[in-house]
């Protein structure tokens, strides 16, 4: 970190002995995942800056932003519409869940059963480790799982902090009328927040903001699909990760610079691996900054993940929204209709997550799936029976993984998608002919 | 050209040496607590022209010899085909884990299941619970000869299935019995795995739990299935993985 913020933390409340400790674990992570990978594209430099100084300068220019009168807005959810937060004038923020922090504290206030999801955002409040839970004015809750829905009662008592938005479990006409409800009620909330306005002029600025984002996000996707790919997959998530907590027009700038370079990389066939290397998709819960450990094992194993069939991946950015000719009441259909379309395992049946993975199998080429899981993660370990089957229609090697943020099953992890890597090798080799098919 | 597999596992370490492809040589000693040294005596003793290593302790020559590895999985599926033609489905019970592999005819896996983090119902298990009973541990499988059906261990987990065993002795109940519930609940847990692959004839069991005779017999009875065992069946791992250098 380029300087001292002790000061600042002190004032945030944060417990600094304690977050000593963790920024020196992940400093010590990021060193042995992220820089000592190989031939990296120099347009990293800037992402490797912005995770130096997660809790430094960005939280810096949050204070900053506030002194200015704007609000901070936390979420954990891709269902909360940046478009009208950004609309507001505030700034939008994805808050800390992907570390195992604070288990013990976290405890006091959910089951020891509860998904590491929840738990780690609990812990990073409870041992006063998150600066971004202190710097906000207002944390966005949802209706996604259970196991959220619950926390975010407490997480209230804890922060005082916490409007819920619910979304619902079906995609049909009384839900979609339920979720227009509930998202003009946000953007009301959010208009008495901060005292301003949203005008159809705003949202579509804000929309613009937010599409360009994606649409970076979408480029960089689909760069992954070249053999070799020009970026790691671990490379790739960090961008996702950071993408919910950077400033959205820097972040899109760096993005598409980023991008112009892979794409000479691509020209000159110049990867993150040998051409050739084995091309893993992954799909399931989302993969929370800093959780790089499934990306880890799979690329220390020889192979690539070529895409993310996540919340914290695809899921995000995959549709835009386009208020170019809409009027405010129309504007409105339009966010509702983006946001209740996507395929997230809330929702029953989820069909469309089905039809997605099959998509982007054939986009990206990929080689394999495995289906990530968080443990208690029910919607995603449930939905895992329903992506093996889709995953069986194209005759590709599949895995399931359950896993947690802690580092106990390392080993076990290690043997099974390396085994699952050979399964890979072994179905190449006896289709050769006939893979170029397989994937059209 | 001499080819050698080695498999680092949890329990021992097996070392087999093939001349041609054929057997020539085999060890297995402690794993302890310096495998590194253990693997280097062995291999240090006879020195094939080809090597690789498989089991959990894998890397840990790759990392000093640079010496080429593979999943058990892939080796013990590798071994069994070899050594069983026929065979479609492997239940591997080593020092730590259990998987159930799936094969095609080609003898390739196409899927598997193994256990995701604790001991439970692995061949430790039987270890800890053969020496609550005060039973050697290559006598407990002829240990098996209780009647009844109603003595139950209901716990996976090696610690609390200990406290459980202790429970029962001190009950009363005779240790035939709890030797022969403890059996079942291993064999519980290992049909519920592969329920989750496909099972095709022949099977074959694998790993140092292959040994135990009353576990096979269980197999047998509650699959209705012939159970083929190689008369080593915790060297087919290292077998395969000899067997993987000339391919």
């Amino acid at each position: 970190m380029s300087k001292d913020y002790k000061e600042m933390w002190n004032n945030l409340g944060l417990n600094l002995k304690a977050h000593d400790g963790l920024l020196s674990v992940l400093t010590e992570a990021y060193k042995n995942i992220y820089l000592s990978q190989k031939n990296r594209p120099k347009g990293m430099g800037y992402f490797d800056f912005v995770v130096s100084e997660v809790h430094g300068l960005r939280i810096e220019e949050l204070l900053e932003a506030k002194e200015s009168g704007r609000k901070i807005i936390g979420t954990f959810c891709i269902f909360v519409p940046e478009e009208l937060v950004l609309a507001t004038d505030a700034v939008f923020i994805g808050l800390c869940s992907g570390a195992d922090i604070g288990s013990d504290e976290a405890e006091k206030y959910i089951p020891k059963n509860t998904c590491a999801l929840i738990k780690s955002f609990m812990g990073f409040k409870a041992s006063g480790l998150c600066p971004y839970v202190e710097s906000t004015d207002l944390i966005v809750g949802e209706t996604t799982c259970d196991g959220k829905k619950k926390a975010f009662e407490i997480f209230n008592d804890i922060t005082g902090k916490v409007y819920v938005i619910e979304v619902p479990n079906k995609q049909g006409e009384t839900d979609i009328n339920l979720w227009k409800a509930e998202i003009k009620k946000f953007a009301e909330k959010l208009e008495n927040l901060t005292g301003k306005k949203i005008t159809i002029e705003k949202l579509r600025a804000a929309s613009k903001i937010v599409n360009n984002k994606r649409k970076a996000l979408q480029r960089l996707s689909l760069l992954r699909a070249n053999d070799p790919s020009p970026i790691s997959g671990l490379d790739a998530l960090l961008i996702n990760q950071i993408s919910f907590y950077d400033d959205p027009i820097r972040f899109t700038l760096k993005l598409n610079e980023l991008c112009d370079e892979l794409d000479d990389r691509v020209r000159v066939g110049i990867g993150a691996t040998k051409k050739g290397a084995k091309r893993v998709l992954i799909g399931g819960s989302p993969m929370a900054i800093p959780n790089w450990k499934t990306h880890a094992i799979i690329e220390g194993s020889g192979a690539i993940v070529v895409g993310e069939e996540a919340c914290v991946g695809e899921r995000s950015y995959r549709t835009l929204v386009d208020l170019d000719n809409a009027e405010i009441e129309e504007a409105y259909d339009i966010i509702t209709n983006r946001y209740i379309s996507l395929d997230c395992a809330c929702f029953t049946p989820n069909n469309d997550r089905m039809k997605n993975i099959k998509d982007m199998v054939r986009t990206l080429k990929a080689d394999g799936f495995i289906h990530y899981a968080l443990q208690f993660c029910t919607p995603y370990t449930m939905e895992s029976y329903k992506a093996k089957n889709t995953i069986a229609t194209i005759s590709l090697p599949f895995l399931k993984i359950e896993t947690d943020y802690s580092m106990e099953d390392m080993g076990q992890l290690k043997t099974r998608i390396e085994a699952f890597l050979e399964m890979i090798k072994e179905s190449n080799s006896k289709n050769n002919s006939c893979c170029s098919c397989r994937r059209k | 050209m001499t080819t050698g597999g080695i498999d680092i596992g949890s329990r021992y370490i097996k070392y087999v040496i093939l001349e041609d492809n054929k057997p020539l040589k085999f060890h297995k000693m402690k794993t302890g607590h310096d495998p590194l040294t253990s693997c280097n005596q062995l291999i240090g003793a006879d020195k094939p022209d080809r090597l690789i290593a498989t089991g959990y302790g894998r890397y840990l020559l790759e990392i000093h010899d640079n010496v080429k590895t593979i999943t058990e999985i892939k080796a013990v599926a590798r071994g069994a085909k070899d050594i069983f033609p026929t065979c479609r489905t492997i239940i591997d019970i080593g020092g730590q884990d259990t998987k159930v592999i799936s094969l095609n005819q080609d003898g390739d896996v196409t899927s598997f299941e193994m256990n995701d983090r604790c001991a439970a119902g692995t061949g430790k298990f039987l270890e800890v619970m053969a020496n609550a009973l005060n039973y050697a541990i290559h006598e407990f499988g002829h240990q098996c000869h209780g009647k009844s059906d109603k003595i139950v261990i209901n716990n996976m987990c090696t610690v609390f299935a200990e406290s459980e065993v202790i429970g029962l002795i001190t009950r009363g109940v005779k240790r035939e019995e709890i030797a022969k519930a403890l059996h079942v609940s291993i064999v519980n847990r290992v049909i519920g795995m592969l329920k989750r692959i496909d099972v095709t004839t022949d099977l074959v069991f694998t790993g140092g739990c292959a040994y135990n005779n009353c576990l096979k017999n269980m197999f047998k009875d509650r699959l209705q299935i012939e159970i083929l065992v190689n008369e080593n069946p915790d060297i087919l791992a290292a077998y395969g993985a000899a067997l993987l250098c000339s391919e």
